[in-house]
């Protein structure tokens, strides 16, 4: 066993990563064609590339979660064979997942030593032994991780350092941060790069997946970029942000959205003391009050998780604990059903498009009325008007550039893109007096991204009044009108999109704006 | 490694935590008030006049306790007063938003239990026999704390177990032909862990192997398993009951001078082997689940099985082992029934105590003890029902009989708290 090495902080062994020809196919969809990729130790090498480009399930066929049908995996020029998860640990793979691999009612102790439990006697946990291991490798980064706390009590930052806690724990010597940063504040996101360059500067193999090119350039020594699950080529960090993206989708990107001045219409939307509590007790949305103008985008930035999703839901009507008040132009929204919310003229994105905003096995047609299924022009006398909903959708289709063979396709076989855009084609062909957008371009192609923006943009300019959740700095700061950022459930404050982004970061961790700025300054 | 890089703690942070605010809930209030009220609806409408006579202690005891004359309607409704005490104090409480301790709701439920044996127990020349009522509770909980046991292990890891009861079945009709064959108690006992355990396989088989809904499997092999003992109670073992339907039991070992103490003696310490092992699986169960590696990697396999998977545990092997080992505890279960109980098989006799089980494992919280203390409980409830009828209660029987049933509604329903499952349980793991 591995775990008999020693201390890992003495004779490192430093291993090479070389992945030959990895091929790996779901049915008909090539996922990784032919992939190779050299990682040497005390180095850190970035994977790039889109969502679905092929990063994840490469670092599964590594891991071992994937059978590879093509191909080998070399450790120091040694051919591996993996079966599975344990034995790619045990060859000193240690790997961060993207959703934390961890119980979240056992505490921090039992999730490191979880598969390699030290025991006294016959089978009985030693807890003691994998405290001191917690506490050990916690001290020698600063991490501050109590090992008796329950993971499902700690913040995300800290369960991912739990999780880097685990790989070290079993001596990794090739860790692989799998999209690491996606649920961290800008501040965290610093840390774990200093984490990330202390670990190569110890002479471990680092693979970084992402599709951040602002981290990319900060912290990869070599880049390479995968696109539609081929490495297409390496860079160096000192590419530029245009050429990395242009590279990664593969043609010239527009990366800034065009959008003139708010022209701002009197009315819109105002929110007063929202106040929505959860199951148990937790105040997700807490005391929040804001308003947006006809014309203007007001974009809710902070870290997922810090009330930003109950926030919307509840301006719909699908929060039951709701106190305080939601206008539209005057009218009350808050009490009433969701069917009557949307009559009002409310256009919601949902955040989970697959399992909120769509039924997958209905067509792209049926999923265009489902919110209009109560009446004419597609429903008569409780029959329904096929021709009217065909002719719809192909005109919908055709409008929002929804990439399907047929409208008679399922939406679950669409790509993220695409079914982002069909759910926006059925909220926006409403007469709309509100449009409330939760993570619109999430797990999106960035040629969808492009789209999404324009449309967004294109409502506000039609003097409606949009709310746009995001938890990508970018993306805020590219579409807003106006930054409100959440923490915890509050509002830290509502500031314009000019603030600059260091400001936005440590607003997002909670820090009133007018400290922010002296922070930063 | 060099020297430490200085990273800094996690940001400085304006406040930590999303606000929590105190939910009130009116439950135990309303169910502590509905009961006192229709008790005092009873004892106003049906008074009983006479004494009641509660017996305590049984002839060798150390010493003799007098049986205990009390009279009736009075003790009925001072036992009222309480529990009317108990319940404006939970509603006075939950007002100002505290909650009210346990053990007063448990005063409670003792106090309207006495009073309501105080009531029915009036007049009658017989006395009615505390150490009958408890050693009888005890009984007929031991099939409900084995399936209770199985249920938490089976679901620990992840697998619903619906099937309990099947198993149960399986065991006592096993233990039944087995014991009777063989003669001997202690193979009866064995064959039915057998038994128990292939139930467990095909359960397993299909969940795990084949990920078909856990519910509906389980469901399925009761069925499957009512529907071929019957089968073979009738073509095999009526024909021929000498031979193949007529165990001996096992006997009861007590304890030297542990048995002879008042009360307690008789009731916990002079059973069979059978009860003591319970009371043995029950501690090794939960310092298993609790102490041990086999028992982090089964409740791991149960919370996030893919998490346990990226450290190398092998899902459907834990998961296989933890069925199996429930099938074992669950089919010895049955075995009580045949070896223990009575000395024959007969059609459907667990009647429904695996779905009793499957209550008390959820009304413990997936907890090995609690989930034993709440089978004594469901036991305790049967049993009820034919102490009261010994001394001429005017309770219908029928009514007598929905308790344990009632009880296990109100207790499922959540007047124990928040009861959470295990996160994983009932999804099969399908490997990417």
């Amino acid at each position: 066993m591995r775990d008999q090495r020693g201390d890992p902080a003495e004779g490192k062994a430093h291993m090479r990563l070389e992945l030959r020809g990895i091929t790996k196919r779901f049915g008909a969809l090539v996922a990784n064609d032919h992939i190779d990729l050299v990682v040497e130790p005390g180095e850190i090498h970035s994977l790039l590339g889109e969502n679905g480009a092929g990063k994840s399930t490469l670092m599964n066929v590594l891991y071992g979660l994937y059978e590879a049908d093509e191909g080998e995996i070399l450790l120091d020029g040694v051919v591996q064979n993996f079966s599975g998860p344990g034995d790619a640990m045990a060859a000193g793979i240690g790997m961060v997942h993207q959703h934390f691999m961890l119980v979240p009612v056992f505490t921090v102790a039992e999730n490191v030593m979880l598969g390699h439990e030290q025991v006294k006697g016959a089978g009985v946990l030693d807890l003691d032994a994998a405290r001191a291991r917690v506490r050990e490798i916690s001290a020698r980064f600063g991490f501050h991780v109590d090992p008796d706390a329950l993971v499902e009590d700690l913040p995300v930052g800290v369960q991912q350092r739990v999780e880097i806690i685990k790989a070290l724990s079993r001596n990794a010597d090739i860790l692989v941060f799998d999209e690491p940063t996606a649920v961290l504040t800008p501040q965290e996101t610093d840390e774990l790069m200093g984490i990330m360059r202390q670990l190569r500067d110890d002479g471990a193999a680092i693979v970084f997946i992402t599709h951040k090119l602002r981290e990319v350039r900060e912290v990869a020594d070599r880049i390479s970029v995968v696109r539609l699950g081929k490495v297409v080529g390496e860079a160096s960090p000192t590419a530029t942000d245009a050429e990395l993206a242009s590279l990664m989708v593969g043609r010239a990107v527009e990366l800034t959205v065009h959008k003139g001045a708010p022209v701002l219409a009197g009315s819109g939307l105002d929110v007063e003391h929202l106040t929505v509590t959860g199951p148990g007790g937790a105040v997700l949305v807490d005391d929040v009050s804001f308003s947006v103008k006809g014309g203007e985008v007001l974009v809710v930035a902070g870290v997922q998780g810090n009330g930003q999703t109950e926030l919307t839901e509840a301006l719909v009507g699908l929060q039951e604990s709701v106190t305080g008040s939601v206008r539209l132009e005057g009218v009350e929204l808050v009490g009433r059903s969701v069917r009557s919310v949307l009559d009002v003229g409310v256009g919601f994105v949902p955040e989970d498009r697959t399992h909120d905003g769509l039924v997958g096995e209905f067509t792209i047609a049926e999923n265009l009325m489902l919110d209009r299924s109560d009446g004419p022009p597609f429903v008569r006398r409780g029959a329904l008007q096929l021709a009217e909903r065909d002719q719809f959708a192909r005109e919908k289709v055709a409008e929002f550039d929804v990439r399907t063979p047929s409208i008679e396709t399922r939406v679950g076989r669409l790509s993220g893109g695409n079914q982002q855009k069909v759910v926006l084609a059925r909220e926006l062909s409403r007469d709309l007096r509100l449009l409330v957008a939760a993570q619109p371009t999430r797990g999106v192609d960035v040629g969808s991204i492009e789209f999404i923006h324009k449309r967004v943009v294109a409502t506000r300019d039609a003097g409606v009044p949009v709310v746009v959740v995001s938890t990508e700095l970018d993306e805020a700061v590219a579409l807003a009108d106006r930054i409100m950022v959440m923490y915890r459930g509050r509002v830290v404050g509502i500031v314009p999109a000019t603030t600059p982004r260091d400001v936005l970061g440590l607003m997002m961790a909670g820090i009133s704006p007018e400290d922010a700025e002296g922070d930063a300054a | 490694m060099s020297a430490t890089i200085d990273v800094p703690s996690a940001a400085p942070q304006a406040s930590a935590e999303v606000r929590h605010v105190t939910q009130v809930t009116w439950k135990t209030t309303l169910v502590l008030g509905v009961v006192t009220v229709l008790y005092g609806v009873l004892l106003l409408l049906a008074p009983h006049e006479g004494d009641s006579r509660f017996a305590l202690s049984n002839a060798g005891d150390f010493f003799t306790i007098p049986v205990v004359v009390v009279p009736a309607m009075a003790t009925a409704w001072v036992c009222f007063v309480i529990a009317a005490i108990v319940t404006t104090a939970s509603a006075w409480l939950t007002r100002s938003a505290r909650r009210l301790p346990a053990w007063a709701v448990a005063l409670a439920a003792v106090v309207l239990l006495v009073g309501f044996l105080a009531w029915a127990a009036a007049g009658s020349p017989r006395d009615l026999s505390v150490v009958g009522l408890l050693g009888g509770a005890v009984l007929l909980s031991v099939p409900i704390v084995y399936g209770a046991l199985g249920g938490v292990l089976c679901e620990r890891a992840g697998v619903v177990n619906i099937a309990i009861e099947g198993q149960l079945l399986a065991g006592a009709f096993t233990a039944a032909i087995v014991g009777s064959i063989t003669d001997s108690p202690y193979v009866g006992a064995f064959a039915a862990v057998l038994a128990g355990v292939l139930v467990g396989a095909v359960l397993g088989l299909f969940t795990i192997t084949y990920h078909v809904n856990q519910v509906i499997v389980g469901v399925v092999l009761n069925v499957l398993v009512i529907g071929l003992t019957s089968f073979l109670y009738s073509q095999l073992l009526v024909p021929q009951t000498e031979a193949l339907n007529a165990t001996t039991r096992f006997t009861r070992i007590g304890i030297p001078f542990l048995e002879r103490i008042p009360v307690i003696g008789p009731v916990l310490f002079d059973q069979t082997i059978i009860v003591y092992l319970m009371v043995v699986a029950v501690a090794v169960v939960w310092f298993a689940l609790f102490r041990t590696r086999w028992g982090l990697r089964t409740r791991a396999v149960g919370e996030h099985p893919l998490a346990a998977d990226t450290v190398g545990i092998d899902v459907v092997r834990t998961r296989y082992r933890a069925v199996l080992w429930a099938g074992a505890v669950a089919g010895l279960g049955g075995a009580f029934y045949t070896v223990v109980s009575i000395n024959q098989f007969g059609k459907e006799m667990t009647a429904g105590a695996g779905f009793i089980a499957l209550a008390a494992v959820i009304f413990g919280k997936w907890n090995p003890v609690r989930a034993a203390l709440a089978g004594l409980l469901f036991g305790f409830a049967s049993n009820l029902q034919s102490v009261l009828s010994v001394v001429g209660s005017p309770v219908p029987s029928q009514f007598m009989l929905m308790v344990p049933y009632v009880v296990t509604i109100l207790a499922v329903a959540g007047l124990v708290g928040r009861s959470r499952p295990p996160a994983a349980e009932g999804v099969p793991y399908v490997k990417g």
